[in-house]
């Protein structure tokens, strides 16, 4: 496998070289003390693996992820695993390993990476993997709470956060709402609006170019509205 | 107490003389940067600078084999993510702890 390397700490950078070195099926392409520079090389350059160091000053290891447009099979190298979480909506995260590398480990998430190829051979889809799935996870302060996805009525984009509102409790989340569209099952939710994102069950009514959803008034883009009426089952 | 050791670094190097020096080098030319670095975070009070500094320097508290500094560390990481400087006193006392180790090595 060709990799390469994207971590600001010299160490860091070395330690990673070192281990690589020590499993023949890799090869270590180059090493990058940042992450603009990793983004020219693969402009120009396949690689089939990259360990990435999440936090970096500046353009980091969660910006690069967003940045790639076909991305190869990465494993993050991070301090904290929660700087991992978010990374993880990613197919192609394979693994996250903590620093200090130990070589147990590392050899543990190669092996991962090998194995990741039969789970994409086995043509496992976004969506059906939506269809299966009733809820998912979110990260706020550390934590990480489950959100079953029919209780769900609203999710609304608030700048770099999205606001879910469920029938209990509201969270602040900071994500976008294209990523957790992708999460969501198209059966049940449908995006009425840049900023909103509804649940088709929990309609109460519709007026003009707005949905009431409990005591929310949605606007409905007019490019959305006649999905929103082709979904709707209408007498 | 605890004492920095070169544990990991040895094992890593699997009795590879050059990658030995070579992370030991690293140590000791970057160290004394990051630290001067730290303190001059702290002087102008930037918490995320001061941030970024402990969680380079944190790295190398690990590889050290300073198992409850790296905690120490990791503590004060987080405590100056919400802006509280809790943590600074221990966090200094590994800084100083490592300076006289790596004269020794």
């Amino acid at each position: 496998m060709k990799c390469i390397i994207i971590d600001d700490e010299k160490m860091a950078r070395v330690i990673l070289k070192t281990l690589c070195n020590e499993i023949q099926s890799l090869e270590v392409l180059e090493d990058f003390p940042n992450a603009i520079e990793a983004i020219k090389y693969l402009n120009k350059n396949r690689v089939d693996l990259i360990f990435l160091d999440i936090h970096m000053p500046g353009f980091n290891g969660l910006d690069f992820i967003r940045s790639l447009k076909n991305p190869p099979k990465i494993i993050l190298i991070t301090s904290d695993p929660n700087f991992a979480i978010e990374a993880f909506e990613y197919d192609f995260i394979i693994d996250y390993l903590l620093k200090p590398l130990q070589f147990d480990r590392f050899k543990k998430a190669i092996e991962k990476s090998k194995t990741k190829n039969l789970t994409l051979a086995s043509n496992e889809t976004n969506s059906s993997r939506k269809a299966i799935e009733n809820d998912f996870y979110i990260s706020i302060d550390r934590r990480l709470i489950k959100i079953d996805l029919p209780s769900i009525y609203l999710i609304e984009a608030k700048g770099d956060y999205i606001k879910i509102k469920t029938e209990n409790k509201d969270y602040i989340v900071h994500s976008t709402l294209k990523k957790i569209e992708e999460k969501l099952p198209d059966s049940l939710f449908l995006k009425i609006h840049r900023s909103f994102i509804i649940n088709l069950k929990k309609i109460i009514d519709i007026e003009d170019n707005s949905v009431l959803i409990k005591k929310d008034v949605i606007p409905v883009s007019r490019s959305k509205r006649p999905e929103l009426m082709k979904r709707l089952d209408l007498l | 107490m605890e004492f920095p050791n070169l544990e990991y670094i040895n094992q890593l190097a699997g009795g590879d003389a050059s990658i030995k020096n070579k992370l030991i080098h690293i140590i000791k030319t970057e160290f004394p940067e990051e630290k001067k670095e730290y303190y001059k975070s702290i002087k102008l009070g930037v918490f995320p600078r001061i941030e970024e500094n402990v969680h380079r320097v944190k790295h190398k508290i690990s590889i050290l084999g300073l198992t409850k500094g790296y905690e120490i560390a990791n503590t004060f990481e987080y405590n100056l993510r919400k802006l509280n400087l809790n943590g600074k006193e221990d966090f200094e006392k590994i800084l100083i702890v490592i300076t006289q180790y790596i004269k020794t090595i």
